[in-house]
């Protein structure tokens, strides 16, 4: 029984970290076609920026509670800041190139992201684990269990809402939707796509960063960090269908409790749990949960 | 009469609640060669499609040679010695015209080792060159296909088609993207080479002086079904005819 | 399609006889690096012969490293030391994996293939950093290789390790070129710009596409094996995403004309390699990464026609 229960709540706590790290990725893919390698540098950055803000503010001495409130701050700036960039500054001259191509251009900025964070922060290991130990811990069916992982889930399910919210609600979105169903007729229509895109790519980067500010305190921020995310990503929309936000949210809960489950009844095969779901999904629906049909015309 | 090449029995196509084709029942004799006319969404490409194997009928059967083909795959069904060209003509354009036509006795030896020989021979050459001069292509073989001018184009579709002497070839308006003082000459360029094959076949076609010039049996579809068939002169007088198909194209 | 090298043995020769001749005159570690790079060049090969079939391989240093393991696995833990035996194993294991993910992967084209066998590239890496008997992210070192119960001494090792990787990558070279004059390879150009209209032609795509898969896996576990040997030593990087980045720019640079061209493009990259960690050790991926860029960027779109040309049919 105890083990069930940990099951269930490693499984939704994996799942709720994965959707954060995902769906920004899929975000990106489905309003711009573009399959953002890069989106694994954007989490290391998020854990880095974490890491040192949350540094200089633990050694000024100030009250615990508002590390959560600077932790929120940094990674909205760090999401924006960094998002822009790489879309206004890179991106944007390869709109409308092969997605494949564009595969290579995300893969080359990943390379010079990876290399920039070990310039600026060198090659050792940073710990901020003082967040994660805030909150202690809260018993569940007999289980002890970390609020901090408990607030991840709810933070996870609150940005869903919000994107969801955004994408169906707001005016912004709605022409965000627009423009992933149909971009000429979009244009043609007065929307501009161009600021559409630069939304899209920072909230994306956004979500990605957010991802690594909240798991800095649960590990040690070290170089490569990134790798392992931007893979764990793709089994999720793998999974989900690549482009599709439902998608990212269902396979993040696939992968979750995949992992989940085997880390409590098979350890050894932690690492096969996740991939061996994206095989079997894929045996079964080649392009994932939720993809969107599209069949060539003759 | 000999026992027809194919046979087709109350073929039905719906996508979800439109019916694409109904009760399409046609029976083609070798060596004949069929007009088939109608409206846009009278169901001529959707009959071609079925048979062709790109859709998979709701009901009905497709015999070939005896053979039920309902429902095999575009491979199979062309494997199985149908080929079709195209409206909006399917070519290779990276490709030089004789590549096309390489590609296609490459594909055609496909399941018969034709992957693991060499393909490049000096024969296979020979025979694509010379498949391109019956085709009236022949000084064109070594420009890339996306330079072409449709008509080529689609007189290169077609030349794919014959490819491997298939018993039954279908033709998706070949006309089409043609300026209409040359289309007849078109034509004959096409429809020589394939009825020196002895193929059986069917086209589908809006001009009335081409389907009258080519076809000796006609066959008019009209929302989905199969309004009249027979030989062209009679199809193309009958009242019927003339109200739904012929008006339908002018209007 | 057949204005190429393809059918040209004698050129091969001849391209033996000048990578043999010049061995000797190259001072030892340009020669090395030439040796590496015409291991490395044979993925880089495998590459550019799935770009033709429209198929982009994020992950084929997969095949790399699962030909350098094989190498290094059977030498260092089982004691056999015999190259041909080794080199054997090196393009068995590659194969087999080839086609267990051909039979998976070749349905997949474009942004999906691309990403896929990425992943696959990288759930190996993850396990091989983590295999602390295979010495994690350190790898192992390999002992020295014999040739039929003849192990060369140090002095006469380096030239024939040299001339048995230049023998061995041309012959790879001279079979990829009977495969591309085969039905298999000159289908591919096919299944890149119109399958549907492949299928209406009586082929199969998918087989075309397995066989493309397959073939190049051959390969690039050949070109692992050797420089497992040459440099008797493997590591997880050989599947990391770093190694099978640089074999796509490479593949993409080397366009698909020759066969030889991806092996002489995989030099270059090496030797702008070996000087940028010289100057710049921690920034070496940045400046492949810039690199990368500016030639996507500035180059003219011609050179990118292999996978740009079927938005524009």
């Amino acid at each position: 029984m105890l083990k069930f229960t940990a099951i269930m709540l490693d499984g939704m706590n994996y799942a709720a970290w994965l959707f954060l790290v995902a769906v920004g990725l899929t975000l990106i893919y489905g309003v711009m076609r573009i399959l953002n390698i890069a989106h694994g540098a954007f989490y290391a950055i998020g854990a880095y920026v974490c890491a040192s803000a949350l540094g200089v503010f633990y050694a000024a001495g100030l009250p615990g509670a508002l590390a959560f409130a600077v932790m929120g701050v940094v990674a909205l700036i760090a999401g924006v800041i960094v998002g822009l960039v790489v879309e206004r500054g890179v991106l944007r001259f390869l709109y409308g190139r092969d997605e494949v191509l564009m595969v290579l251009v995300t893969y080359a900025l990943f390379l010079i992201l990876e290399d920039a964070v070990k310039l600026i922060w060198g090659v050792e290991s940073y710990f901020v684990y003082q967040p994660y130990a805030y909150f202690g811990f809260v018993e569940i069916g007999g289980l002890p269990y970390q609020v901090y992982d408990l607030m991840i889930v709810a933070l996870a399910i609150v940005m869903g809402i919000a994107l969801w919210f955004w994408l169906e609600r707001s005016r912004m979105g709605r022409m965000t939707t627009a423009v992933v169903a149909d971009r000429e007729i979009s244009a043609a229509m007065g929307i501009n796509v161009t600021r559409i895109f630069a939304t899209t790519f920072a909230i994306g980067t956004v979500f990605a960063v957010i991802g690594g500010v909240v798991t800095a305190p649960k590990i040690a921020v070290t170089p490569g960090i990134g790798v392992e995310v931007i893979i764990l990503a793709f089994a999720v929309v793998v999974i989900g269908g690549l482009g599709s936000i439902p998608g990212a949210a269902i396979g993040a809960i696939f992968a979750g409790y995949a992992r989940a489950m085997s880390v409590h009844l098979a350890p050894a095969y932690e690492l096969f749990a996740i991939y061996a779901v994206m095989a079997v999904v894929l045996a079964i629906r080649p392009h994932g949960l939720f993809a969107r049909a599209s069949g060539r015309k003759i | 009469m000999s026992d027809p090449i194919l046979v087709t029995e109350n073929l039905e196509k719906r996508f979800g609640g439109v019916v694409a084709a109904s009760e399409i029942s046609l029976s083609l004799y070798p060596g004949e060669t069929l007009a088939v006319i109608g409206s846009n969404g009278a169901g001529k490409t959707t009959f071609v499609n079925m048979v062709t194997g790109y859709l998979k009928p709701s009901s009905g059967t497709i015999r070939f040679r005896g053979r039920d083909i309902t429902g095999s795959s575009p491979r199979k069904t062309a494997q199985a010695g149908i080929r079709r060209s195209f409206q909006i003509s399917q070519i290779f354009p990276q490709l030089t015209v004789l590549e096309n036509v390489m590609i296609a006795e490459i594909a055609a030896a496909d399941g018969k080792g034709g992957l693991r020989r060499a393909a490049l021979t000096d024969a296979r050459m020979q025979t694509g060159r010379a498949v391109l001069d019956r085709f009236g292509l022949g000084q064109h073989s070594d420009t890339a296909v996306g330079t072409l001018p449709q008509g080529i184009k689609k007189q290169l579709d077609i030349a794919m088609a014959a490819i491997n002497d298939p018993a039954l070839i279908l033709l998706d308006e070949p006309t089409s993207g043609v300026s209409s003082d040359e289309k007849i000459e078109m034509m004959e360029r096409v429809i020589a080479p394939l009825k020196a094959d002895d193929a059986t076949l069917l086209f589908i076609e809006h001009d009335m002086d081409i389907v009258t010039r080519f076809a000796e049996r006609t066959v008019a579809f009209y929302e989905g079904k199969i309004l009249a068939d027979g030989p062209t002169r009679e199809v193309l007088s009958e009242d019927d005819v003339r109200k739904y198909v012929i008006g339908g194209v002018h209007a | 399609m057949m204005k190429t090298d393809f059918r040209r043995e004698p050129l091969y020769i001849a391209i033996l006889a000048v990578l043999l001749i010049v061995g000797f005159f190259l001072p030892s570690w340009l020669r090395f690096l030439l040796q590496t790079a015409l291991a490395g060049g044979l993925v880089a090969l495998g590459v550019a012969l799935q770009m033709r079939a429209g198929l982009v391989n994020f992950g084929q240093g997969l095949y790399y490293a699962l030909g350098g393991y094989a190498v290094g696995m059977l030498a260092a833990q089982a004691g056999i030391t015999d190259i041909f035996i080794l080199l054997i194993a090196a393009v068995l294991v590659s194969t087999v994996a080839g086609i267990v993910l051909g039979l998976l992967l070749s349905r997949y084209r474009e942004i999906f293939y691309a990403m896929l066998s990425l992943a696959v590239s990288m759930i190996l890496y993850g396990l091989l950093v983590k295999a602390a008997w295979l010495g994690s992210t350190d790898g192992f070192n390999i002992p020295p290789v014999s040739y039929l119960g003849w192990t060369p001494d140090r002095a006469v090792r380096p030239d024939i390790y040299y001339v048995t990787t230049a023998v061995l990558t041309v012959i790879a070279c001279l079979a990829t070129a009977r495969y591309l004059t085969s039905g298999a390879g000159m289908l591919c150009e096919a299944v890149a710009e119109n399958e549907i209209r492949l299928e209406y032609l009586g082929a199969s795509p998918r087989k075309v596409a397995f066989i493309v898969i397959v073939v190049a896996s051959a390969l690039s576990g050949l070109g692992g094996g050797l420089l497992a040997m040459s440099t008797g030593h493997v590591d997880p990087l050989m599947t990391n995403w770093t190694t099978s980045g640089g074999f796509v720019f490479v593949a993409l640079l080397a366009g698909r004309g020759s066969t030889i061209a991806p092996v002489i493009g995989f030099f270059l990259l090496e030797l702008v390699r070996t000087y940028a960690l010289d100057l710049a050790p921690n920034a070496w991926q940045m400046i492949l990464g810039l690199v990368m860029l500016a030639v996507i960027l500035l180059l003219p779109e011609g050179l990118w026609s292999l996978i740009e040309r079927r938005r524009k049919a």
